[in-house]
């Protein structure tokens, strides 16, 4: 059977495709970028179940579903087909976003806020966990063996474009719900931050009427009138020895080293810039914002270069350099945004006080603001809070809050550091797609190469920020230690690749 | 090449054990060392979401060992056989 399809075809099944699963990953992302202000609003402190609710709703609930909505959705789209089936998680995905921006806060409801934000998030974990199988394999199902990289590789684009939507959505929301830029952070910490999830709303219901329009996958509607589906898709997958050894190898010998590599290089060094370097919120945001539209063509340059050369080698060199560079790249990170080598100017120095009364208590807020200017240009912001009681006494705050403002060639040096760490991204993850595709029989192969993927991003990736981070809290004494979790799994990775996988382009994916 | 996969088999075996062990003995010292909600929970997932990984880990050295990775499939039916 013929599986390339006209060039107009085959560009409406990219499209259809792509836009759905990059709503998905916007979807899912704003639930990260905003876990902060969402904890604040339903899981109050000092209360051990909410506690409880807001690690397991923040930390790791949708990442860790994202393996079991690959093994339901991967069934269903072998047993039911492609099309429907990433229809239905779309939906689910959608309509999770929606509802968590419309769940009044704990003040409100008490217990059932927590609870039900948790149970949206595994929503948004199973879809996600169903669709990018689906996605990838319905394109490359209508894709001719020569342009699989190449055509896959756009759906590669999503996840990042939507970390990138995301981002976007959410800083301009902070911005504009009012004049002032203060009034408009606390309108957007108190209820603006909703916005980004109703917005989701539109976007699927657009996705959603594109891809109604879409036809059934050709391979699988083929297999399906002759009678060949899968009957136990996840049976096949797991229980037979020569797929499982392939969804082994598949997981650590390429999606484990990809999954760490991916989100090291976009989550993590936001985190790393925000809470080590100390830079400020939204510096730190359009950072990331630049390097992921300068390194994002990459995908697609990977993609096609993979259907030249094949796929093997581009991700394992991806997965080396990034292993040999992760620590002067953080190094160079923090020598750029560091303030203690260089001296601020003390004439320059400014100190804003300001006291809100707090309304119905019998005490203040003084919030002290002290703006330092380096010699290198980074101006340091540190606010002090002190509680000021009616009889007199004071209460100082424990921690100062420090933000650092980049001058404009550290900024943009720093943009040059996050964006070849993107591009390790694009060379691991622009050809994996049709990897995963090439080395799984059509009956199973939602199924079979959704497992790999979600274990190796939602699992071995998904967790990469969390990892670092309490790798950070035991080993106080190296602020990269965190890296070393990231640079293992993905030289481990790197020699199961190097040593396991073949560099075979499969011609036909049609069996 | 293929006796260097088969031996590899029996390092992953080791290494798969070892670094689960490891886990292991982190989550145990960081739970006694402070065992707040948050400390038993994140450590817990840790020890959880991580055990299927070791034992499949196990079950990929266990199958380079038997030479199961000697030649891949080059179709569909060779998978399945």
């Amino acid at each position: 059977m013929q599986t390339g399809n006209a060039p107009n075809q085959i560009r409406k099944v990219i499209f259809a495709s792509s836009v759905g699963t990059l709503i998905e990953w916007y979807d899912f992302y704003i639930f990260g970028s905003l876990a902060p202000i969402i904890a604040a609003q339903f899981f109050p402190k000092g209360n051990p179940t909410a506690a409880l609710l807001s690690t397991l709703a923040t930390f790791a609930a949708g990442f860790i579903v994202r393996p079991f909505g690959a093994l339901v959705f991967g069934r269903l789209g072998d047993k039911v087909g492609r099309k429907y089936t990433f229809l239905l998680t779309l939906i689910l995905m959608g309509g999770s976003t929606f509802a968590i921006g419309l769940v009044p806060g704990y003040e409100t409801i008490g217990f059932a806020a927590p609870l039900l934000v948790l149970m949206l998030r595994l929503v948004q974990g199973l879809a996600l966990g169903g669709e990018y199988g689906g996605a990838a394999t319905y394109v490359a199902e209508h894709s001719p063996a020569h342009r699989r990289g190449f055509f896959t590789s756009w759906i590669q684009t999503t996840a990042t474009l939507g970390l990138l939507l995301s981002l976007g959505i959410i800083l301009i929301t902070r911005k504009s719900l009012d004049q002032d830029a203060a009034a408009s952070i606390r309108a957007f910490e108190s209820w603006g931050w909703r916005i980004p999830f109703w917005f989701s709303i539109i976007l699927v219901g657009m996705s959603i009427y594109i891809r109604l329009k879409m036809h059934e996958s050709p391979l699988f509607s083929k297999l399906k009138a002759e009678g060949k589906t899968s009957v136990n898709p996840i049976k096949e997958s797991l229980m037979h020895k020569g797929n499982l050894k392939m969804v082994l190898l598949a997981l650590f010998g390429a999606t484990m080293g990809q999954g760490v590599v991916w989100y090291t290089g976009q989550f993590y060094a936001q985190t790393f810039l925000e809470t080590a370097c100390q830079v400020d919120f939204e510096q730190t945001r359009t950072i990331l914002i630049w390097a992921i539209i300068f390194a994002t063509p990459l995908f697609i340059v990977f993609g096609y270069w993979s259907d030249k050369i094949g796929r093997k080698w581009i991700i394992m060199v991806g997965l080396l350099l990034a292993v040999f560079s992760y620590r002067p790249i953080y190094q160079q990170m923090l020598q750029i945004t560091d303030t203690q080598k260089s001296v601020a100017d003390p004439s320059a120095t400014r100190i804003e006080s300001v006291i809100n009364p707090a309304s119905g208590k019998d005490y203040s807020l003084q919030t002290t603001t002290t703006l330092q200017f380096y010699q290198n240009g980074i101006t340091e912001r540190r606010v002090h809070a002190d509680t000021l009681f009616a009889d007199g006494t004071e209460r100082s705050g424990s921690n100062d809050k420090i933000s650092k403002e980049l001058p404009e060639q550290s900024y943009w040096a720093i943009v040059a550091l996050i964006f070849i760490q993107i591009v390790f991204v694009t060379m691991v993850y622009g050809p994996i797609a049709a990897f995963l595709v090439e080395i799984f029989p059509t009956k199973i192969r939602y199924t079979s190469m959704s497992l790999p993927y979600h274990l190796g991003n939602g699992v071995f990736g998904g967790m990469t920020p969390f990892i670092a981070v309490l790798l950070g809290t035991i080993y106080t004494g190296d602020v990269l230690v965190g890296l070393w979790y990231p640079i293992a799994v993905a030289a481990v990775c790197l020699v199961i690749g190097v040593i396991y996988l073949n560099n075979r382009i499969d011609p036909d994916v049609n069996d | 090449m293929n006796q260097v996969k088969k031996v590899l088999g029996l390092v992953w075996i080791v290494f798969g054990l070892t670094a689960y062990g490891l886990l292991l003995k982190t989550c145990s010292e960081q739970i006694e060392l402070k065992p707040t909600t948050d400390t038993i929970i994140q450590w817990s997932i840790f020890a959880i979401i991580f055990l299927p990984i070791a034992i499949g880990f196990l079950i990929f050295g266990w199958l380079a060992f038997q030479g199961a990775y000697d030649n891949l499939p080059e179709s569909s039916e060779a998978v399945e056989e």
